[in-house]
């Protein structure tokens, strides 16, 4: 098949499938965090861990259980890396230093699944399982609570409570996480996805690394966590072994996210509400694939970092999913890619992951975009703005400002900084240009809680392990607190009526203010950086 | 700070319930499933032709180059302005029309690059045409039957690619049986 026909039946496929899966999946992850029984499942976890599952919270005390998860989940997973080697299924990989374990437990833990370890000879089969597949869990459940939360703030009126973090984390985790991934894991053994406990496989005298794959990848792709259980990651044959498991894992990349567009217009009462959410990422998704593909189709070295069996398009396609979304799982390399393709699959990532963005995170991403977008809007005619029938006044306004800036702040100083350190040429694996990019991708994978890597980069020093994390940690958790607050205030607040006054919100006005709002706050913040690195080298 | 721990000894608690049930119940079913006769063989990757072989001699098809050393995977990471590495590719593009007796301009590309695994055992159908002459004339088969042992290892929906590591033991059958 003739590549352009080739990729464009693939995207055809998973747009279709997309499209199939969006109503039952928006609507049931609807009815998840509405539904007012417990399964069984879930009331033993919550006697087990003595939660009252009816108790609603106020803003800071949902902020605190998030903040609260994570944290024992940072230490926890710390330790059982550096305890390593009294865990089974260690196959003698030691234990796990304190600079990679730091920076491992707050790479999971922030969903972002940066890896400056090579999985294969670092960790074990019980760490993968017990530490890593659990956080690319709840991590998830975690970006979904806060998501539902931000919409209840809409939804709600006149009250002080967002619901119970507890019950959501737990919901998003046995009600839609779980049995999802536990089918979607045995498709993927269906199709070649390895599952084994073995450390490696003897093919014709050559010993290649084998491990538990299938679990862990399917919630690394539904998560949208992106943690290679293997160093290649989806470009390593046994995570992605064909062209049909790799659509199968774009679209789990993107299912979640894009089908949350429903569940968000299920929740405030009009369907159109999330379409047009929909649809503004879609579009900015879409433009992205064409620069990316168009971009490695004309590249010197084209297929150098690619797989064979995915082809170019298979490549873009992948790229652009795992980056647009905060996946961060690779098929190609992306440091091998052109300046240009390269340097889309970064801006994806600058856009503030909300194209669709990673589970829970791009909902209430692209969510503060809009009430950044409402403001614009409301200067420029002089009125109060609104949203969903909630003012917009200055709390919501300086809550939304801080979720947007938290991001590019961490970022820019991170880079800043790498940039200059006399370390770090000899981190680096390309010269001039590229070699900016290699930074100022880490930086930008980091503090998007995205995860890939331009991977030629050394990031093992203690100066990149420990700022890199923190990138992780406040890229993560300030735009949480901060989207929690704002949830806060919209909820405390009454419904406004609609009038002539209000500006819809379903039409294609909003929509182009949103696009616009979205590319506008990325081009100003970082037109400057791309300069000198992806835009120089396209420039070449 | 005693609050701080009971608060944390409760959080703990939940998580170590879901740690039992996506760290430990969960893993282990789907590893339980793979055990079915059909998904076994694959899930442990016995004599799997998903990775490249590199086998000595002449008379076998050669894999895309390989920036790896198994059982680890990975890639070169290299960037098209990196001139180093133009120097690289322009060395294996040479040794390549060189072994196989063509100018340098018909040598593909994924004849001269590493992929992103290290592991792809699958080459393009112009660089396996491209090895055929050369195998046969090693192998002491003819021509025609490494055609169409070729032609039976190339597969693809989307993008058509040869598998070599398959491509390889197919060789080796037709040549035992050949001697025999």
């Amino acid at each position: 098949m003739p590549p352009l026909a080739a990729g464009l039946l693939q995207v055809g496929i998973l747009f279709a499938a997309l499209a199939v899966a969006y109503r039952p999946l928006g609507d049931h992850m609807a009815r998840v965090y509405t539904a007012k029984g417990h399964l069984g499942l879930e009331r033993a976890v919550y006697r087990f861990a003595r939660i009252d599952p009816e108790a609603e919270q106020k803003w800071s005390t949902y902020a605190y259980g998030v903040l609260g998860f994570s944290f024992v989940g940072i230490v926890f997973l710390y330790i059982v890396q550096r305890l390593q080697s009294l865990l089974p299924f260690d196959f003698d990989r030691g234990n796990v230093g304190p600079g990679m374990a730091f920076n491992t437990a707050i790479s999971f833990v922030a969903n972002t699944n940066w890896q400056s370890y090579v999985p294969e000879v670092v960790m074990g089969h019980a760490v993968q399982m017990i530490g890593l597949t659990v956080q690319n869990f709840v991590s998830a459940a975690v970006g979904l609570a806060v998501a539902v939360a931000l919409v209840r703030g809409f939804v709600r009126h006149q009250t002080d409570r967002l619901g119970n973090f507890w019950v959501d984390l737990t919901r998003g985790t046995v009600r839609i996480l779980l049995p999802i991934a536990f089918i979607g894991a045995v498709v993927l053994v269906a199709l070649g996805v390895t599952m084994s406990l073995e450390s490696g496989v003897d093919v014709d005298g050559q010993v290649v690394a084998n491990a538990p794959v299938a679990s862990q990848e399917v919630i690394k792709a539904f998560g949208t966590n992106g943690g290679g259980v293997l160093n290649a990651n989806s470009a390593h044959p046994f995570e992605n072994p064909n062209e049909w498991t790799n659509l199968v894992e774009v679209f789990l990349i993107l299912v979640v996210p894009v089908a949350l567009t429903r569940t968000f217009g299920r929740l405030v009462g009009t369907a159109k509400q999330g379409h047009v959410l929909l649809g503004v990422m879609g579009v900015i998704w879409s433009a992205m694939l064409a620069v990316i593909w168009a971009a490695e189709a004309n590249g010197v070295r084209p297929l150098e970092g690619k797989e064979l069996r995915f082809g170019i398009p298979g490549s873009a396609i992948f790229a652009d999913a795992t980056t647009g979304t905060s996946t961060g799982a690779v098929n190609s390399l992306h440091d091998s890619y052109t300046g240009l393709g390269g340097g889309a699959a970064m801006l994806n990532m600058l856009f503030g992951e909300m194209t669709p963005g990673g589970v829970g995170t791009g909902l209430y991403g692209i969510l503060v975009m809009a009430v950044i977008a409402m403001f614009l809007a409301g200067l420029m005619v002089g009125r109060t703005p609104e949203y969903l029938g909630k003012k917009l006044g200055r709390r919501e306004v300086t809550a939304a400002a801080v979720s947007i800036l938290a991001m590019p702040t961490v970022l820019l100083v991170g880079a800043g900084i790498a940039a200059v350190l006399p370390g770090t040429p000899a981190a680096l694996n390309n010269p001039g240009e590229h070699g900016l990019s290699e930074i100022l991708y880490a930086y930008a994978s980091a503090s998007n809680n995205n995860g890939s890597a331009f991977a030629g980069i050394t990031a093992t020093s203690d100066w990149f392990q420990s700022s890199l994390g923190l990138c992780m940690l406040f890229g993560r958790f300030v735009p949480m607190i901060a989207v929690l607050a704002l949830a806060g205030s919209l909820a405390a607040q009454k419904k406004v009526p609609v009038t002539a006054g209000t500006l819809p919100t379903t039409g294609p006005l909003f929509a182009t203010l949103l696009t616009g709002a979205i590319v506008l706050v990325a081009a100003l913040t970082f037109v400057p950086a791309l300069a000198l690195g992806p835009i120089a080298e396209a420039l070449l | 700070m005693d609050n701080f721990l009971k608060q944390s000894w409760a959080v703990l608690r939940i998580l170590l319930a879901l740690t039992v049930l996506l760290g430990v119940l969960y893993p282990l079913s789907v590893w339980g499933v793979s055990r079915l006769p059909g998904l076994h063989t694959r899930a442990e990757a016995q004599n799997t032709d998903l990775v490249a072989v590199v086998r000595e001699g002449d008379r076998y098809f050669v894999p895309r180059p390989s920036a790896t050393t198994p059982p680890a995977s990975g890639g070169s990471n290299k960037s098209e302005i990196d001139e180093d590495y133009t120097v690289v590719v322009a060395e294996r593009r040479t040794r390549v029309a060189r072994r196989e007796g063509v100018p340098e301009s018909q040598v593909p590309q994924d004849a001269v690059t590493a992929s992103a695994s290290g592991l792809d055992p699958h080459i393009s159908p112009e660089y396996a045409a491209l090895q055929v002459p050369r195998v046969a004339r090693a192998s002491g088969l003819p021509v025609e039957e490494v055609r169409e042992l070729v032609a039976d290892h190339t597969r693809g929906t989307f993008t058509t690619t040869v598998n070599v590591t398959a491509l390889n033991r197919a060789l080796d059958s037709a040549t035992a049986e050949e001697g025999r």
